[in-house]
């Protein structure tokens, strides 16, 4: 069964008003349990709509929610236990930080989750981990960090609540290429070792291509498509004409494939863009010889 | 004189006991030169920004801006003028309610008579491809946009240099594009120089000269291509190189010999052309 | 739903009541308010009435609008309503029922007191709804310019107002973000006791604070990095100018004005 289902989801800012806007139009989703998924799209084209469903901040006009197969405003008492199922990271999480220590801030879900001291302590203590907080900035003011090092806090703050579905928007914006490795690497492997399922709101055509398995791609409110990642990079010139900003390496092959050498053009990462050059050469090789 | 900006022996710290933030920087930006800094978060790169229009003082050393030196208090607002700063959140740099003012708060300060400031605005607006937002207000436009008003709102004083520290960190794609061919064309079209501050390699590419800093220090200067052939050195800082630099150094792995110099997608499609066909 | 608040709205325009001089609007705004309090009388009532509705038609915005603005205000005008009703007492009462007296000295204080309130809300709010806020800081800095000779910050006040102004919607945005980060985190914001609201309100309030120094410190620097340096030699880029359209309409206000104060001379005040 899926962990998350979106069935005929719609949504309207303003409704009934003039200057009405559909940001979501019709939205059917199924998110299998322990996916990497990645979403991509436009500014403005429903993304962070949805994903705010998706943890009850937004009540669907139409539509359902369903958080392993049940609906989400009907058969929870409280909102807030979907809160505590779906962490939802928002942008620049550095900006919620609060208290006077890191690991209070941190240990500020668990609390209002009602655990008890020990299994608050045990949690701080393991999203720290993750997130590559050390013991001394637990102990510290998370005032006093880097922007780099408060947002791993930040997030830590979210996984602690130890999320079934864990949701990121933009969590590397305004990082350096080592801060976005870091926080990227982490959030895979807190995916791999726990077994949650992660959906990864990015611009970055290459962080996507690098770590989601699948991918949604977002258009004007509609879900434009649902497919492995290879799948939807091999549209690679459909996404391009959305203007979504393809990966340089996928531009290369896209650019070989005009040349009239065709390679394929669902390549995204460098290690399988090696591995068919190579190929395409021995192939090109072996022709000539014979 | 062709030196826009000259740094001789910089040394700077936030505080007395403090650790330096900037160890001997020694760097010239010559008149109608495409700088782009480059370094990973805490290297003193936004630090060094702030010297160079005399935001921050040097403790050590001195920067001199078309042969003025910043230390000389009464020439201030000449440096100023001269060397125009943008920040990385657009939000926090505009202060007026509507685009056109906001462009105008610079030639108001400086005294400018308002007839010469509504042409001055009118034409950094259509610069910077703002125009026909002039009428509303900040909250109404998109990062993109907003970090376009803050350029026009420079280019308005008519400086022979713009410094943008990390201006498309907050953007998405499309913002960054529109504001990356912007400061393009001052460069080309205007002759205005330009320090860009970034950690996009794909940014950083288009310049005439890359300036890497790591720790407070210079850690090397040259071309995009000589900078970005150097893959295995870049990584090595912890910093990126383009895909395209990166594939064909990946490729010399299996025995080959790619030039990683080949930094555009076009330069980059055309080796890998010859290299499958051949 | 902070979205929805419409105080200081402004609706831009052409017409000749968005064109008037800000530094004639302001002053006539004031004029309108005295005149409204030291008008007694039914006549001068109606006229005021005749004057803010013509003025909204010339204006072209929409009656609507006021139903808007005088909305918040309807729990204040029932409390004075029902206060008045039957605490002001006169000769023979109109209506009794009962204990309760109502007499006609009180209908009348009422209708005269609500239509007072209304018209001061309505034509106060022509100000804001027809003046954008650069032109309202920009008159206002004008009007109190002779403050400065008795070393009052007229400058230094009205680009307060200024950033104020401009820094309001990314304020209401930020603290919904904030919200909604904290709701995410399990924060009860909306339910329990007064004092756990109060407690509830420290993870909102402190990365709020903190953001909103941090956006001061960085506008300052680009503020200095434009050479702001104080309303010395300072030139702006809109001239305040009063052109003979202004001067007819102000004449025209002014008129109004003191017709409906002579009337003091013709009729007797109602309260």
């Amino acid at each position: 069964m899926s962990i998350l289902k979106v069935e005929n989801l719609s949504y309207t800012y303003n409704e009934g008003m003039p200057g009405a806007t559909k940001a979501l139009d019709n939205i059917n989703l199924e998110i299998e349990p322990g996916t990497f998924v990645g979403v991509i799209g436009h500014t403005g084209c429903g993304k962070s709509t949805l994903i705010s469903h998706f943890n009850g901040l937004t009540k669907p006009q139409s539509g359902r929610i369903l958080l392993d197969g049940r609906d989400i405003w009907k058969d929870y008492d409280d909102i807030r236990q979907v809160r505590f199922s779906v962490g939802l990271v928002f942008q620049y999480p550095e900006y919620q930080l609060f208290e006077e220590t890191c690991y209070k801030d941190i240990a500020f879900g668990p609390k209002n989750m009602g655990l008890n001291e020990e299994e608050i302590d045990r949690r701080v203590k393991m999203a720290a981990e993750f997130c590559g907080v050390t013991e001394k900035m637990l102990a510290g003011s998370p005032f006093d960090l880097s922007g780099g090092q408060k947002r791993r806090v930040a997030i830590a703050g979210i996984i602690a609540m130890m999320p079934k579905l864990l949701v990121l928007d933009e969590p590397c914006a305004g990082l350096d290429p080592e801060g976005r490795e870091l926080i990227l690497s982490q959030v895979k492997n807190y995916q791999q070792t726990t077994g949650s399922t992660v959906i990864l709101v990015s611009h970055s055509m290459e962080d996507i291509a690098n770590y989601a398995d699948m991918v949604l791609v977002m258009e004007n409110g509609q879900v434009y498509n649902y497919d492995t990642t290879e799948n939807v990079f091999a549209d690679a010139e459909n996404l391009a004409r959305m203007g979504l900003g393809i990966p340089d390496i996928t531009k290369v092959f896209l650019k070989l494939k005009e040349m009239g050498v065709d390679v394929g053009t669902d390549v995204y990462t460098i290690p399988y863009a090696v591995k068919s050059l190579l190929k395409y050469k021995e192939a090109k090789r072996g022709e000539k010889n014979a | 004189m062709s030196i826009m900006l000259n740094a001789e022996n910089v040394w700077f710290r936030y505080s007395q006991e403090g650790d330096w933030a900037l160890k001997d920087i020694s760097l010239q930006v010559e008149k109608g030169e495409f700088v782009a800094v480059l370094g990973s978060n805490g290297c003193g790169k936004s630090t060094l920004a702030k010297l160079f229009n005399a935001i921050l003082l040097p403790e050590k050393g001195d920067i001199i801006v078309e042969g003025i030196n910043t230390k000389e208090e009464e020439k201030l607002l000449d440096i100023r003028q001269k060397v125009g700063m943008v920040f990385q959140n657009p939000d926090n740099q505009i202060v007026a309610t509507v685009v056109e003012e906001d462009v105008a708060f610079a030639l108001e300060n400086m005294g400018v008579p308002p007839r010469e400031i509504r042409t001055r605005i009118d034409e950094a607006m259509q610069s910077a491809g703002i125009y026909k937002h002039r009428e509303k207000g900040p909250h109404q436009l998109s990062g993109g946009q907003k970090q376009r008003v803050a350029i026009a709102g420079i280019i308005a004083m008519r400086p022979d240099c713009i410094v943008l520290d990390e201006p498309t960190a907050m953007l998405d794609p499309y913002g960054r594009e529109a504001v990356i061919n912007t400061v393009k064309k001052l460069n080309k079209e205007y002759g205005i120089t330009v320090v860009l501050i970034t950690h996009y390699m794909t940014e950083a590419a288009q310049a005439d000269r890359i300036v890497v800093m790591t720790k407070g220090k210079i850690e090397k200067m040259g071309t995009p291509k000589e900078i970005f052939s150097q893959v295995e050195y870049m990584q090595s800082l912890a910093l990126d190189v383009p895909q395209t630099s990166a594939l064909a150094y990946e490729i010399n792995k299996h025995g080959f010999n790619l030039s990683t110099e080949a930094i555009s997608i076009d330069e980059c499609a055309a080796q890998l052309y010859k290299f499958l066909e051949e | 739903m902070l979205k929805d608040i419409t105080i200081g709205q402004h609706f831009p325009g052409k017409s000749p009541v968005h064109n008037l001089d800000a530094r004639l609007k302001i002053v006539i705004t004031v004029l309108f308010v005295i005149v409204r309090f030291m008008s007694t009388n039914f006549p001068g009532l109606i006229l005021s009435g005749v004057f803010v509705l013509a003025m909204y038609k010339l204006s072209g915005i929409p009656l609507k609008m006021l139903k808007k603005s005088i909305k918040p205000l309807m729990p204040l005008i029932v409390f004075t309503v029902i206060l008045n009703l039957f605490f002001i007492k006169g000769e023979t009462p109109l209506i009794k029922l009962g204990f309760v007296e109502i007499y006609p000295e009180a209908v009348m204080f009422i209708i005269v007191m609500i239509s007072r309130i209304l018209l001061l809300i309505c034509g106060t709010s022509l100000l804001t709804y027809t003046t954008s806020t650069i032109a309202l800081t920009d008159g206002l800095e004008a009007l109190m310019k002779p403050l400065n000779k008795i070393n009052f910050p007229v400058h230094e006040m009205a680009m307060m107002m200024t950033i104020a102004l401009r820094f309001i919607p990314t304020l209401i945005e930020e603290t919904e973000k904030i919200m909604n980060a904290q709701k995410s985190r399990g924060a009860l914001l909306d339910s329990g006791s007064f004092s756990d609201k109060i407690k509830a309100l420290v993870p909102i309030l402190v990365p709020l604070f903190i953001s909103a120094f941090r956006r001061a410190e960085e506008l300052a620097t680009a503020m200095e990095c434009r050479c702001y340096h104080g309303g010395e030699g300072r030139t702006r880029l809109r001239q305040l100018k009063i052109t003979n359209d202004d001067i007819r309409y102000t004449a025209v206000c002014m008129v109004t004005f003191a017709v409906i104060l002579s009337m003091k001379l013709f009729f007797t005040r109602v309260i």
